[in-house]
C-alpha cells in the first residue's frame, strides 16, 4: 500500500528539485532580462497611447465597461507578467530537441513521471523570468507610468491567490502543448497557432471587458481568461474579491483538464513511441 | 549595386524560390499558420473599433489601409532580409569569417545567403486588408495614386529591411541578437498600424525623422485619403516614401560597413 505513495512523494521531491534548479539556471540571464524589460516598456507605451486615443473618442457615447485608468493599469500588469504566458518557451525547446534526437529515451530510463517532469520545467521556465521582469516593471510603472496599486488589501490578496492559479493553469496548458510533440516529430503544427490565440483570448492584447458583449460568454468559458484577465481584474477591483472562488474554480477545472489531457497524450505517445536511432 | 551584382542577386533569389517551392506542403502549412496568427491579432484592433467606433477620426477601414501597407512592406522585408534576421547565429559560430575571404561584399553575401519565401501568411493578410480598404474607401484610384501606393510599399520594405540590417550590425558588438531590436521591428509594425497622430510628440518625431516608419504607412495613406499630412513636413513629403526608404536602407548599409570593421571573430 505504501509503495505507490512513496513513489509519488519521491516524484514530487524530484520535481521540486528540478523546478528549483531550472529557476536558478534561468535567473542567470540578467542581460537578456534587461533587454527584454526595455522591449516590454516600449510595447507598453504603444499600447497605452493607443488605448488613450480610443478612450478619447468614447467621451461622447456610453461609458466603456472599464475606466481608462483601469485599462492602463491592466496593460502594465500585462507587460509585467508577459513572461508567464506560453510563447517563446513553448513548446519547451529542450524537450523538442530531446524528442527530435531521440534522447527522450534517456528520460524514460529515469524513475520519474515524464509529464510531471515536463510540468516542473514548464513552471520554472515561466516563474523565474516573470520574477525578473515583474518586479522592475512595478518599480517603474507605479511611480512613473500611471499604473495603480490594488485599491484594497482584499483585492491584493485575491489577485495574489489568482496569480498562483494562473501559473498552475499556464504550466498545465504549456505541458499539454509540449506533449503534442510526441506525435509530430518536428514539434510544430498546433504549437504555432496557439500563442496568438492565447494572446488575444487571455486579454493580453486588449482587456477582455472591451470586447463586444456577445463575445464575452465565450471568452469567459475558455481557459485563457484565467491566465491574465481574471487575476488582473481582481487586482483592479473590477472583479470584487468575492469573485475569487469562482475564478479559482474555473482555473482549477481547466488545470485539471489540461493535466489529464497532457498525461493521456504522454501515456499514449509513449506506447507507440519509436526512438529514432542515432 | 552594379548591374552584374543585381543579376547575380536575382539569380540567387530565383534559385532559392525554386528550391523552397519544392516543399509545397510546408509552404501551405507555414502560410496558413501565419495567416491565422496575424489575423487573430487583428481581432484585438477590431474589438477596439467595435467598442469605440473610431480613433482620432480614423475608422476601421482607414486603419485597415495602414495595417495593409505595414504588413505587406514588412512581409517583403522579412522574406528578402532573412539572412540579416538570423545573422547572430553566423557571428556566434564564426561562419562570418568565411564571408570575409570571398570577392563580394559581406552585405551582399548575407543578403543572398538565405531567403524566406515560405511564410506568405503575413503578406496575404496585408494584401487582403489593402484590397478591402481600397474598395471600401472612396479613394478614387488613378494611375498616380496606384503609383503612390506601389512606391509606399517599396519604400516601406526598404525601411524594414534597413532595420533588419541595423539589427544584424549590432551583432558585431554584442554577438547575441538583442531582443530590444524587436521593439523597432515588431514594435514598429505595431505602432505604424495606427495613425501616427495618436502618439505623443517624442514618439511621433522618432518614427518620422529617426526611423522613418511614418513614410511606410501614415504619410502615404494620408495622401490617398486626402488627409492633411504631418505638420512641419511639406506637401511633397507625400510622394517621398520610396526616396526616404532607399536613403534609410543606404545609411543602414553604411553603418553595416562601419560595424564590420569592428568585427572580431569569436574563434569558434
Amino acid at each position: 500500500m505504501s509503495a505507490p505513495f512513496a513513489g509519488f512523494a519521491g516524484n514530487l521531491a524530484a520535481c521540486a528539485a528540478v523546478f528549483r534548479a531550472r529557476c536558478r539556471a534561468l535567473l542567470q540571464y540578467r542581460a537578456a532580462a534587461a533587454a527584454g524589460f526595455g522591449t516590454q516598456l516600449f510595447w507598453g507605451f504603444i499600447k497605452v497611447m493607443v488605448l488613450e486615443a480610443f478612450y478619447g473618442n468614447a467621451m461622447s457615447g456610453a461609458p466603456p465597461p472599464m475606466a481608462l485608468g483601469q485599462a492602463i493599469t491592466y496593460t502594465w500588469l500585462g507587460q509585467a507578467f508577459f513572461q508567464l504566458l506560453p510563447f517563446s518557451t513553448n513548446p519547451d525547446p529542450e524537450v523538442r530537441e530531446l524528442i527530435r534526437t531521440g534522447a527522450v529515451g534517456y528520460e524514460l530510463a529515469r524513475p520519474l513521471d515524464l509529464h510531471a517532469l515536463w510540468l516542473a520545467r514548464a513552471l520554472a521556465a515561466r516563474v523565474a523570468p516573470t520574477l525578473l521582469r515583474a518586479v522592475p516593471m512595478f518599480a517603474v510603472a507605479v511611480p512613473l507610468l500611471g499604473m495603480a496599486l490594488p485599491p484594497s488589501l482584499a483585492a491584493a490578496g485575491a489577485w495574489a491567490a489568482a496569480m498562483v492559479g494562473a501559473a498552475a493553469l499556464v504550466g498545465a496548458f504549456a505541458t499539454a502543448v509540449t506533449s503534442t510533440m510526441l506525435w509530430t516529430t518536428s514539434g510544430d503544427g498546433i504549437a504555432r497557432i496557439v500563442p496568438s490565440l492565447v494572446l488575444v483570448a487571455s486579454g493580453m492584447i486588449v482587456p477582455l471587458p472591451l470586447f463586444p458583449p456577445w463575445m464575452l460568454p465565450w471568452l469567459d468559458a475558455l481557459p485563457f481568461r484565467g491566465m491574465v484577465d481574471a487575476p488582473f481584474r481582481l487586482y483592479l477591483g473590477h472583479l470584487p474579491a468575492g469573485a475569487l472562488p469562482g475564478v479559482l474554480l474555473h482555473q482549477a477545472l481547466w488545470t485539471a483538464a489540461f493535466v489529464a489531457l497532457g498525461r493521456a497524450m504522454v501515456a499514449r505517445g509513449l506506447r507507440r513511441l519509436v526512438v529514432q536511432g542515432g | 549595386m552594379s548591374l552584374d551584382a543585381t543579376r547575380l542577386y536575382l539569380r540567387l533569389a530565383a534559385a532559392s524560390l525554386r528550391a523552397q517551392m519544392q516543399y509545397r506542403a510546408s509552404f501551405v502549412m507555414w502560410s496558413v499558420g501565419q495567416f491565422i496568427t496575424v489575423g487573430i491579432e487583428l481581432l484585438g484592433a477590431w474589438a477596439l473599433f467595435d467598442r469605440f467606433g473610431a480613433v482620432r477620426g480614423w475608422r476601421f477601414a482607414e486603419v485597415a489601409l495602414l495595417f495593409g501597407l505595414v504588413n505587406v512592406s514588412f512581409a517583403l522585408a522579412e522574406s528578402f532580409g532573412r539572412g540579416f534576421d538570423t545573422f547572430s547565429a553566423m557571428v556566434r559560430s564564426g561562419d562570418f569569417d568565411r564571408l570575409l575571404l570571398r570577392p563580394r561584399s559581406t552585405a551582399f553575401q548575407v543578403a543572398t545567403g538565405e531567403f524566406q519565401f515560405l511564410r506568405a501568411g503575413r503578406l496575404a493578410v496585408g494584401l487582403v486588408m489593402l484590397l478591402w480598404a481600397g474598395s471600401a474607401l472612396s479613394v478614387g484610384w488613378t494611375a498616380a495614386r496606384l503609383a503612390l501606393l506601389a512606391g509606399a510599399i517599396v519604400g516601406g520594405a526598404c525601411v524594414f529591411y534597413g532595420l533588419l540590417v541595423l539589427q544584424a550590425t549590432l551583432c558585431f558588438w554584442t554577438i547575441e541578437s538583442l531582443e530590444i531590436m524587436n521593439a523597432l521591428t515588431y514594435g514598429g509594425t505595431e505602432a505604424a498600424q495606427y495613425p501616427l497622430t495618436l502618439y505623443r510628440d517624442w514618439f511621433r518625431r522618432f518614427f518620422t525623422f529617426v526611423v522613418p516608419l511614418a513614410f511606410v504607412s501614415y504619410i502615404p495613406a494620408g495622401a490617398l485619403l486626402d488627409r492633411p499630412t504631418v505638420p512641419a513636413l511639406p506637401e511633397a513629403a507625400r510622394w517621398a516614401s520610396p526616396l526616404v526608404g532607399v536613403a534609410f536602407l543606404l545609411v543602414s548599409l553604411r553603418i553595416w560597413r562601419f560595424g564590420e570593421r569592428r568585427y572580431q571573430s569569436t574563434g569558434s
